[in-house]
């Protein structure tokens, strides 16, 4: 079906769309964009670039729900928007797409996700293993219970998501997040990895697991269905574990 | 209410927070009111007025986010110190520890009329 067919099938219905202009300061830009049968809330936004705004700043690489790099604010609630149609998350036909929450706004729908990254890292997200070359893949068993719980977060793309819906890393500059957290709860359960315990203290430290008010926001909008609530419970198990217990 | 909050595991946390604030909030009256045991006649006067319907109806407002406290609470513990089944975080519990937090508080209804 050509465009001007798929139009006519939608009888020229128009979406009205609001989209942020500018960075921490700026203003909603409204674009009305021809109703399609089948369009993501990315092909909106690409629409608006191609034909109504030609310096609009946003991110997108592979537009199946892979890369991560595509989610915004869309009617106020933070999604992958290369997986999110319209005809989901549409209010009376019109849209509100916004930059991700809880990081700094570069321009336009386009943030800076360095802080998201940089959380990662402090969170002691750094695989370290031991094996050389030489060494044979190591054995892991995937039945095992600790291969069962890195499942819970193996499978994210790093989009943030999580990180903008979550409202402790709203109200706490230093919370680490539900991605690293997340991110720290599948290294602990890696038998490969050499600093399990460094990231295991690094997650109960300042900003770590105990921050969680476990209000589920993250796990709700999760585009890929992970957990990270789930992880971060399990790191304050583990954590609560090592202090009585003791541990390596 | 925010769209990316609107959703039962944010309800609960806000149960949970709400239910315990109030509940720190009447502490102190409750302290006070077991200070009076000290004095026979003031703590008779002071029973007398809790027959009132309005501060029975009020004392039912108490129990009944006690008793919400304690079933969102459990909840807390029990998702925080077992693993999961599914990956649900305890969801199915929000709606019954509602649901039993009421009962409880018609059960003090039927006792206190
Ligand atoms: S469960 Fe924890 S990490 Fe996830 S949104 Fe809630 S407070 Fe944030
Ligand atoms: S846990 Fe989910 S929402 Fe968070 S970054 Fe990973 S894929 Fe995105
Ligand atoms: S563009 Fe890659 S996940 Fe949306």
């Amino acid at each position: 079906m050509s465009d001007a067919a798929s139009d006519a099938a939608n009888k020229g219905g128009e979406l009205t769309v609001r989209v942020w202009r500018g960075a921490e300061v700026g203003a909603f830009a409204t674009y009305l964009v021809p109703a399609r049968a089948n369009q993501t809330v990315l092909d909106v936004v690409t629409e608006i670039q191609r034909y109504h705004a030609p310096d609009l700043a946003y991110r997108f690489a592979c537009r199946v729900g892979v890369c991560g790099s595509c989610a915004m604010t869309v009617n106020g609630v933070p999604r992958w928007t290369c997986r999110t149609h319209v005809s989901r998350v549409a209010k009376a036909g019109a849209l509100t797409v916004e930059p991700l929450r809880n990081l700094p706004r570069i321009r336009d729908l386009a943030c800076d996700m360095a802080p998201f990254f940089d959380k990662w890292k402090a969170a002691g997200g750094r695989f370290e293993g031991g094996a050389t070359r030489a060494d044979l893949p190591a054995a892991v068993d995937p039945a095992s219970p600790k291969r069962r719980a890195a499942d819970a977060g193996i499978e994210c793309i790093n989009c943030a998501v999580c990180h903008a819906a979550c409202d402790v890393v709203a109200w706490d500059a230093e919370y680490l997040g539900p991605a690293a957290l997340l991110r720290a709860w599948t290294l602990v359960n890696d038998e490969r990895h050499l600093a399990r315990r460094a990231t295991l203290d690094r997650a109960m430290g300042p900003g770590g697991c105990a921050s969680c008010h476990t209000q589920g926001s993250c796990m709700a909008h999760c585009p890929v269905g992970l957990s990270p609530t789930e992880g971060i419970a399990g790191l304050k198990r583990m954590s609560l574990a090592a202090m009585f217990l003791g541990d390596r | 209410m925010r769209p990316h909050r609107n959703h039962r595991a944010y309800w609960a946390f806000l149960g949970h927070r709400l239910s315990g604030l109030a509940l720190a909030l009447f502490l102190p009256f409750h302290f006070l009111a077991l200070g009076l045991a000290l004095e026979a006649a003031a703590l008779d006067r002071f029973l007398a007025w809790t027959d009132l319907g309005m501060v029975k109806l009020a004392e039912w407002g108490l129990v009944v986010l006690l008793a919400l406290h304690l079933f969102f609470g459990l909840r807390l513990l029990v998702l925080e110190l077992r693993p999961w089944p599914g990956g649900d975080a305890r969801l199915g519990w929000i709606v019954p520890g509602l649901a039993a937090a009421l009962v409880i508080g018609g059960v003090f209804l039927i006792g206190a009329f």
